[in-house]
C-alpha cells in the first residue's frame, strides 16, 4: 500500500512533488532512492529482512528500529506488532529502539511516521520471517509448507511434529531480503494486536526504575553544564576562568570561541561553577528581535517564496456571502518538563554519546561534521528523555556533550540543561499568520476559497552541523544551513493547509519565510495546528454565514466516507444535537481534519463556559473521535488522543514565547504559563473507529489542530465574538466580550 | 557529613550542606524517581516527602532535613512489588513520556494520607503545583481514585465520577512476579470503546 | 425627690428614648421593582460601573470559593461570627433583581436592604456612604445587567443578640457619619478625587485602619495599619515602615502591576485587590496614589539602633537557612516580577508584622492560572518551625535595621493553624 494511492483516492488535489527529497527528510518520512524496490515502510531503505528481526538460539526474538519512545508508547506497540505476526508469545520478543550501531536508520521518530513505516517494516518483516521459519520447518520436516503453521514461537506440523524456532534458526537464513508483498495475519485472528496491552516501560517509570537518559550513571562519570550567550549571536568578550577553576570540585572549565562550560565531580558543584561563569562573563550582544506588539505585521513584511499548492477552477455557483478573516499564532514552546540532557563518552577514538534526540542518525552526522570526526567514529544510541514533541533542545544537548567530552578523553560527561536554557534556546514552533477569503452560495454551499499561510520553515534538525547551538557558538564555527520548505504532501508551514472539503474554487498558497528572526523547528503536527486552526474557525464562520450548523455544514462539504464517520462519531459522542442554546457564558465548538490529509482522522467537540467577569474560558466536556487505520494498541491511541488535545487547549489558551528587543524572555514556567489541573476538563472521552486490515495511520499529532479549532469555535459560540489570534487568554476574550 | 533518612534508611553523605536535596537522592543514592525538571520549586517533578509532607526537593538544601523523614517514590513500593499508588498508576496506564509522574504520586501520595477519601476538588487542588506537559491529566487524576480505593479497602469514595471512557474497568491486584510484559499480556489495561463498522 | 418618683420619672426617659430610637432606627421597605432590562442602561454607565465595582473588589467578598460571580455566599470570618456575603446579581428571588435604584443607594448610603434592615458592617457601608449618586447609579447599572444567579446564600452565624439587625442602628448612630462625600477645599481636585475613590468605594481603611472593640475604624487611628484573613495590612500614613517612602508614581505602579521592586508583592488579600486594580483608569489610579501618598509623606522612617541582633543566637542558623535555601532567587540578577524581591527593600521585612514575611515563605506566591506571574515555591513543608523563627528573625535583623520583631514564635504557630484550616 503506497502513500501515493492513497492520496489519488481522494480526487481533486493537485499537488508538487519534490523530486530532489532531502537525504533526511525532516519529518521522519523514509525517502527513497531513484529505482529503489517498492517494499513496505522503511523496508525500502532497509530490505534486509536480519535488520529487523533476529531470533537466537534460545528462540528469543529481538526486533530492530530507527524510532524510539518518546512518550508515545511506541515500544508497546511494535513489540505487539512482532509478537503478533511471528506467532510467539508478547514477553518473547525485545525491541532495540535507534542505535547508529545496531539498528537502521529511520532518519526521525516525527511526523506519526513511527507505526506507518517502521510498525509497517516490523510487521511485514516479522510476517515474512514468519514464512522462512515455516519454510525451513517444511525442509526439516519434509512436510508441505501448506501443511504447517506457525503457533507459540514453533511451527507445528501434523501428528504433533513441532520444532521451535530456536532449533529452526541457522546464522544467515534470515540475512536476505524482504519480499514486497507479505502473508499478514488476519485481523480476525489477532491475540496481540488490537488490544490495550499495558506499556512495557510504565512500571519502571512509576517505581524508581532506570528510565530515562538523565538517570544513566557511568563509572567516573563527570557532571557539566554549558554556559549559554545571553542572547541569539552573543560574542562572549572577557572571560576570567582562574577563580571558577579553583571553584571545589570544578575540574574544568571549557571555553571555545563563544561556547562555555564546566565540569565538575558532582553536579551541584557544576551548577554553581555555572553560576559563576554566568555572572562573571561579559557579552556583546547584537540580537534584533522583531517587536512583540507588531510580530505578525513584521513577519507578513518579510520576504518570502510564495508556492501555490492549490488551485482548483471547477464550476460554481453564485457567490452569496462572502467573508474574509485573518488569523494568527505566536511562537510556542515544546516546554519539555525534563530539560535535555546527554552523556557523552570518548573512548578509545570513538565518541559515544547517550541522547534523547529524535534522529540519532543525523545528530550523529552532525555531530561528527562538528567534531571533524568520520561518522563511524560517532556513537548515538536513544536513551529515553521527557515528552519532546518535536525538535527540542536534545540535539543540541548531545552536540554539548560531546563538544565538552571531546577535551576530555576517557571521562564520561553528563550535561544537563538547565530549565532556562531549555526555554530560552529550544528551536519553537513558529509563529504564523494565515488569510482565508471564502464565500458561500445561497444554498450554503463554499464557493470559493482562497487561502493563504505565512511561516518560516518549521525544520532545522540535524542536518549540518551548523543546526546545532554548538557548532555555531565554537570558536571554528559552522554556519546555520539555509532553511528550506518541507514539500507536500506533507508539508511544513503549509501543512493541513489545504482542507479536505470539495471547494470548486480553491487557491492556497504558501508563503514561506527564509528570515528567523527567532530559532524555530519542529513543534508537534508543524503547520497543522495553525492550520486547522484557521480553516476550522473559518468553517464556522461560513457555516454562521450560510445559517447552518456547523457539523452539518461540514458534512455537506466532505466525501471522504471515513472523514464522514469520525465526524458523525463525535458529534454522537458529544451528544451534539441534543446541546442546548449558549447562555450565561456556555458555549460549545466542533472541529475536524484528517492529518495531512493522509494519516490519522480527527475530530473534536468542546463544551466551554467563560466567565464574564474575567474572560478566562473553561473547558467542561470534551468528545473526539479518531480513525487510525488498523489500531496497535487502543489505549495507546486514546492516551495520544488526550494528550494531544490537552497539550493542544494549553497552548491555544495560554501560550506564547515572549522576548524584548534581544532575548527570549520566557525562560521558565513563571514566564510561560502552561495548563495545569485547575483548567482540566471535567471529562474527555475518546472513540476510537476500528478499521481492521487497513494501513496504520500515524495519530500522535491528529488531535492538535481540531482542539485548537473547536475551542475557538466554542468561544465564539459562548460570546458572540469571533477571535483569531492565539492564544485565546482570559485578556483577550475580556477585551472581546467587554463588560 | 550529613545524616539523612531516607525510605527508613540512615545514610551520611557527603555532599555540601547547601546541596539541594535532589542531587543527593539522585547523584549520591541512586535513586531515580525524583527528576530535576526546573530547580526551580516550579514544577513539582522533584517531589518527595518530609515527615509525610510533599516538598520540592530541588530547593530544599539536605542541612534542612536532617532527623527528617524523607520517602521517594521507591520507598512506596518496587518493580516487583509495587505499592497500591503504583499498581494504581499502572492499571490506569497513566504516564505518556511519565516524567512528571513520580511528582504527582508523591503529591497523590501525602494526599491520601491525611485524607483517604478525597473528592475530585481536593486532588486537583493538591495536585495543581504540579505540572504535566503531555496532557497525562485525565489519567492521573483517574489512577489517584483508583488509588485512593485501593488504599482505603471496600467503602468508595464520594468523588461523583463523570462517565470517563474506561467506565467498568476491573480492579484486580497484580500477580506480583508477573514482569511487565506477562502482566501487560494478561490483563488488558481497561475496557474501550470502539466502533467497527460494517465490513 | 421619691424613690417612686425617680423610678417612674426613669422609665418615662427610657420609655421616650426607646420610643426615639426605635423611630430612629425603623426603615420602611421600598417597593419593589421588575427587573430593570438590560438596555435601560448605558454602556458608558455600565462600562464605569465595571470600574467603580473593580475599585470596590466586590467580586471578591460577594464570590465564594468555586461560585459564580456576585453570587455571594462567602464567608467572611469578624470577631462576632461569620457573616456570609449577599447574592447581588439581579436574581429576582435571591439576589437583588427587585431592587430599584433607590434601594440601591439606600443600602449603599445608609447600610439598609430594601426590605429595610440593617445590614451587617461587614459591607463597608461606613465607606461606600461617600460614593455619589452618579456613581450609585453606575454601579445599579453594572450591577443589573450582571448574570443573574438564583444562590440562596447560607444564614449568618453570630449569637444573640447580635443576629438581631435592629441593634445596627445603635452601631450607626454612633460609628456612621453618613455621605456623600465632601470635598476639602484645602487640596486640589485631583487630591479630593482619590480621596473620594480611595475612602469611598476604594475602602482602604477597612483593612487598613485598626477596629475598635465594636468593630469600627478608629477615626485617630486612620490608616495605622489593620488585620485582614490572616495579613497584615501595613500603615499607609506617616507611621509607614517601608524601606523608602512611597511617592506617587511608585503607589501607582504597585497598584497596578501588583508588585514594585522597591517595596514588594501584594499578597493575601492584596494581590486580588491589584488584579482588580489593573484595569482601573490611570486617572483614577493616580489620583488615589496621590492622595496615599500624600499621607504617607516624604519623611524617610527614623532609622533604628542597631539592638545587637546580629549577635543573637540562632543567627547563624537563621543565616546559613537563608544563603542555602533563598539567595539564589532573593540574591539573584533577575529583576521583578519574576525574580526574587530582594529583601532590604521589602516591607514584608521592615514593616511592623512579621506575619506577612510568615505567610510568604510558608505558602508561596502563585499567579492565577493561565497568567504570567512569579512564582515562588511555600516552604512549609521543608521548614520546621524552629527553622522558620531562626530565618524570620535573621531576615529582619540582617535586612532592616528595625528592632527585632516580638512574639515570631506565636505568629509562626497562628499561620501554621491557619494553613492546616
Amino acid at each position: 500500500m503506497s502513500r501515493r494511492a492513497v492520496i489519488q483516492g481522494t480526487g481533486a488535489l493537485i499537488f508538487t512533488f519534490s523530486i530532489e527529497r532531502l537525504a533526511f527528510p525532516q519529518d521522519g518520512g523514509p525517502a527513497a532512492g531513484a529505482g529503489a524496490p517498492k517494499l513496505p515502510g522503511s523496508l525500502t531503505r532497509n530490505p534486509l529482512l536480519d535488520a529487523w528481526i533476529q531470533v537466537d538460539a534460545d528462540g528469543k526474538i529481538t526486533a530492530f528500529t530507527g524510532k524510539v519512545e518518546l512518550g508515545q508508547g511506541i515500544r508497546t506497540a511494535l513489540l505487539q506488532i512482532v509478537a503478533e505476526e511471528l506467532e510467539v508469545a508478547f514477553e518473547q520478543v525485545s525491541l532495540v529502539t535507534a542505535d547508529t550501531s545496531r539498528t537502521v536508520d529511520e532518519g526521525y521518530t516525527a511526523g506519526s511516521h513511527s507505526v506507518q513505516d517502521s510498525g509497517t517494516a516490523l510487521r511485514n518483516a516479522a510476517a515474512q520471517v514468519r514464512e522462512i521459519l515455516i519454510s525451513e520447518g517444511a525442509h526439516r520436516l519434509k512436510v508441505p509448507a501448506d501443511q504447517l503453521r506457525a503457533e507459540a514461537g514453533a511451527v507445528i506440523g501434523p501428528n504433533a511434529a513441532r520444532i521451535t524456532y530456536a532449533e529452526l534458526v541457522s546464522p544467515n537464513l534470515l540475512h536476505v531480503e524482504a519480499q514486497p508483498v507479505s502473508r499478514l495475519k488476519d485481523p480476525s485472528l489477532f491475540k496481540i494486536m488490537d488490544r490495550p496491552v499495558r506499556r512495557v516501560d510504565i512500571p519502571p517509570k512509576v517505581t524508581g526504575g532506570q528510565a530515562y537518559v538523565q538517570d544513566m550513571r557511568l563509572p567516573g562519570m563527570l557532571h557539566a553544564r554549558v554556559v549559554r550567550a545571553p542572547s541569539y549571536g552573543a560574542r562572549l568578550l572577557r572571560l576570567d576562568t582562574g577563580p571558577i577553576e579553583k571553584m571545589t570540585g570544578v575540574v574544568k572549565v571549557i571555553r571555545d570561541g563563544n561556547f562555555l562550560a564546566v565540569v565538575a565531580y558532582r553536579e551541584f558543584q557544576a551548577v554553581k561553577a555555572m553560576r559563576a561563569v554566568a555572572r562573571e562573563a561579559r557579552w556583546e550582544e547584537t540580537a534584533a528581535l522583531p517587536r512583540q506588539s507588531s510580530l505578525h505585521d513584521q513577519l507578513l513584511a518579510l520576504p518570502s517564496q510564495d508556492q501555490v499548492i492549490l488551485d482548483l477552477h471547477d464550476s460554481a455557483g453564485q457567490a452569496s456571502k462572502t467573508l474574509e478573516a485573518t488569523y494568527t499564532r505566536p511562537y510556542l514552546s515544546h516546554g519539555s518538563i525534563g530539560p535535555s540532557c546527554a552523556v557523552a563518552h570518548l573512548s578509545d577514538g570513538i565518541m559515544t554519546i547517550w541522547t534523547h534526540t529524535q534522529g540519532v542518525y543525523p545528530d550523529r552526522q552532525a555531530i561528527a561534521q562538528m567534531l571533524q570526526l568520520p561518522p563511524e567514529k560517532v556513537h548515538c544510541i536513544h536513551v529515553e528523555g521527557s515528552g519532546c514533541y518535536g525538535h527540542n533542545g536534545a540535539d543540541d544537548a548531545a552536540a554539548d556533550a560531546a563538544l565538552i567530552a571531546s577535551s576530555m578523553p576517557d571521562r564520561p560527561i553528563r550535561l544537563q540543561w538547565m530549565r532556562e536554557q531549555e526555554h530560552g534556546w529550544e528551536p519553537f514552533g513558529p509563529a504564523m499568520i494565515a488569510k482565508v477569503k471564502g464565500s458561500v452560495d445561497a444554498a450554503g454551499r463554499i464557493v470559493d476559497w482562497d487561502y493563504g499561510v505565512w511561516s518560516n520553515t518549521h525544520a532545522t534538525r540535524p542536518g549540518p552541523a551548523g543546526s546545532l547551538l554548538a557548532a555555531r557558538y565554537m570558536e571554528k564555527s559552522f554556519p546555520a544551513a539555509e532553511p528550506k520548505p518541507l514539500p507536500q504532501p506533507e508539508g511544513g508551514g503549509d501543512r493541513n493547509s489545504i482542507p479536505l472539503y470539495r471547494l470548486p474554487k480553491a487557491r492556497v498558497t504558501h508563503h514561506f519565510l527564509p528570515d528567523m528572526p527567532v530559532r524555530v523547528s519542529a513543534l508537534r503536527s508543524l503547520g497543522a495546528h495553525m492550520n486547522v486552526f484557521a480553516i476550522e474557525s473559518f468553517m464556522d464562520e461560513l457555516a454562521l454565514a450560510a445559517g447552518s450548523d456547523p457539523v452539518a455544514f461540514r458534512l455537506a462539504h466532505l466525501d471522504d466516507a471515513r472523514a464522514r464517520d469520525v465526524v458523525n462519531a463525535t458529534a454522537d459522542e458529544f451528544h451534539w444535537n441534543a446541546r442546548s442554546e449558549p447562555t450565561n457564558g456556555y458555549g460549545y465548538g466542533f472541529a475536524f481534519a484528517r492529518y495531512k490529509n493522509l494519516a490519522a482522522y480527527c475530530a473534536v467537540a468542546l463544551q466551554v463556559r467563560v466567565d464574564q467577569l474575567t474572560g478566562r474560558t473553561r473547558v467542561l466536556r470534551v468528545a473526539a473521535a479518531v480513525d487510525t487505520g488498523q489500531v496497535i494498541n487502543p489505549d495507546g491511541v486514546r492516551n495520544q488522543i488526550e494528550g494531544g488535545i490537552l497539550q493542544s487547549l494549553s497552548w491555544t489558551l495560554f501560550e506564547s514565547v515572549s522576548f524584548d528587543s534581544q532575548r527570549i524572555t520566557s525562560i521558565d514556567w513563571s514566564t510561560y504559563p502552561i495548563l495545569r489541573f485547575s483548567s482540566v476538563p471535567e471529562s474527555l472521552t475518546v472513540r476510537i473507529i476500528d478499521r481492521p486490515g487497513t494501513p496504520f495511520l500515524g495519530c500522535g499529532e491528529a488531535a492538535t489542530g481540531p482542539a485548537a479549532a473547536a475551542l475557538a469555535n466554542a468561544v465564539a459560540n459562548a460570546t458572540g465574538k469571533r477571535i483569531r489570534d492565539m492564544p485565546l487568554n482570559a485578556a483577550r476574550v475580556k477585551a472581546a466580550i467587554g463588560v | 557529613m550529613i545524616e539523612l533518612k531516607v525510605n527508613g534508611s540512615s545514610h551520611s553523605v557527603s555532599a555540601d550542606p547547601d546541596t539541594p536535596l535532589l542531587y543527593v537522592l539522585r547523584d549520591d543514592l541512586q535513586l531515580n524517581a525524583a527528576r530535576f525538571g526546573c530547580g526551580l520549586g516550579q514544577c513539582g517533578s522533584c517531589t518527595v516527602l518530609a515527615d509525610g509532607a510533599p516538598i520540592l526537593s530541588c530547593v530544599t538544601p539536605i542541612m534542612l532535613l536532617e532527623g527528617r523523614q524523607i520517602t521517594t517514590l521507591e520507598g512506596l513500593g518496587s518493580r516487583d512489588d509495587p505499592g497500591p499508588l503504583q499498581r494504581a498508576f499502572i492499571e490506569e496506564q497513566a504516564a505518556q513520556c511519565g516524567y512528571c509522574i513520580p511528582g504527582m504520586m508523591m503529591r497523590a501520595q501525602a494526599l491520601l494520607q491525611s485524607n483517604p477519601h478525597p473528592t475530585d476538588a481536593e486532588i486537583v487542588a493538591q495536585l495543581e503545583p504540579n505540572l504535566c506537559r503531555c496532557g497525562t491529566h485525565m489519567r492521573i487524576l483517574r489512577a489517584v481514585r483508583r488509588a485512593a480505593t485501593l488504599l482505603a479497602g471496600p467503602s468508595e469514595p464520594a468523588t461523583g465520577i463523570p462517565p470517563t471512557s474506561n467506565a467498568g474497568a476491573r480492579i484486580e491486584s497484580p500477580d506480583s512476579e508477573a514482569d511487565s510484559q506477562n502482566d501487560a499480556r494478561r490483563r488488558p489495561a481497561h475496557s474501550d470503546r470502539r466502533e467497527r463498522p460494517e465490513r | 425627690m421619691k424613690t417612686r418618683t425617680l423610678v417612674i420619672r426613669s422609665l418615662w426617659v427610657f420609655g421616650v428614648a426607646g420610643l426615639c430610637f426605635v423611630v430612629y432606627a425603623w426603615r420602611s421597605e421600598i417597593p419593589p421593582v421588575d427587573p430593570p432590562p438590560h438596555d435601560s442602561f448605558k454602556l458608558a454607565s455600565i462600562e464605569r460601573g465595571s470600574q467603580l465595582a473593580a475599585l470596590g473588589d466586590c467580586a471578591t467578598c460577594h464570590t465564594s470559593a468555586g461560585g459564580e460571580a456576585f453570587a455571594g455566599g462567602r464567608p467572611v470570618a469578624t470577631p462576632f461570627g461569620i457573616i456570609y456575603s449577599t447574592n447581588i446579581t439581579p436574581d429576582p428571588s435571591t439576589g437583588i433583581g427587585h431592587w430599584s435604584l433607590e434601594a440601591f443607594e439606600r443600602a449603599m448610603r445608609e447600610g439598609v436592604d430594601r426590605g429595610g434592615s440593617h445590614l451587617y458592617p461587614a459591607f463597608p457601608y461606613d465607606h461606600f456612604t461617600l460614593v455619589n449618586s452618579d456613581d450609585n447609579a453606575a454601579l445599579y447599572a453594572y450591577l443589573m445587567t450582571r448574570q443573574p444567579v438564583q444562590a440562596k446564600v447560607p444564614d449568618n452565624e453570630l449569637p444573640f443578640p447580635l443576629n438581631i439587625r435592629f441593634i445596627l442602628a445603635a452601631w450607626k448612630l454612633v460609628f456612621l457619619r453618613t455621605g456623600p462625600y465632601q470635598p476639602d477645599a484645602a487640596h486640589d481636585e485631583q487630591w479630593n478625587r482619590g480621596r473620594y475613590l480611595a475612602e469611598g468605594i476604594g475602602h482602604c481603611g477597612a483593612c487598613h485602619t485598626p477596629r475598635n472593640s465594636l468593630g469600627a475604624e478608629i477615626p485617630a487611628q486612620h490608616f495605622d495599619g489593620g488585620e485582614a484573613e490572616g495579613w497584615h495590612a501595613y500603615a499607609i500614613n506617616s507611621d509607614s515602615q517601608a524601606h523608602e517612602p512611597w511617592s506617587e508614581q511608585a503607589l501607582q505602579n504597585y497598584l497596578k502591576q501588583g508588585w514594585h521592586a522597591r517595596h514588594g508583592n501584594a499578597q493575601g488579600p492584596m494581590a486580588a485587590v491589584a488584579r482588580n486594580l489593573a484595569v482601573i483608569a490611570d486617572s483614577d489610579l493616580r489620583a488615589v496614589s496621590v492622595y496615599v501618598a500624600s499621607l504617607i509623606g516624604t519623611a524617610r522612617p527614623t532609622a533604628h539602633e542597631d539592638s545587637g541582633s546580629r549577635e543573637k543566637p540562632g543567627n547563624d542558623i537563621g543565616a546559613s537557612i537563608y544563603s542555602t535555601t533563598c539567595a539564589s532567587c532573593h540574591d539573584g540578577a533577575r529583576a521583578l516580577p519574576f525574580g526574587g524581591v530582594r529583601l532590604e527593600l521589602s516591607t514584608a521585612v521592615t514593616g511592623e508584622s512579621a506575619t506577612n514575611l510568615i505567610n510568604v515563605v510558608l505558602e508561596g506566591l502563585h499567579p492565577p492560572a493561565g497568567s504570567a506571574g512569579a512564582i515562588m515555591p511555600g516552604f512549609g513543608s521543608a521548614l520546621t518551625d524552629g527553622q522558620l523563627e531562626s530565618l524570620v528573625a535573621y531576615i529582619r535583623s540582617n535586612f532592616s535595621s528595625k528592632p527585632p520583631w516580638t512574639g515570631i514564635e506565636t505568629s509562626v504557630r497562628e499561620a501554621r493553624s491557619r494553613n492546616r484550616d
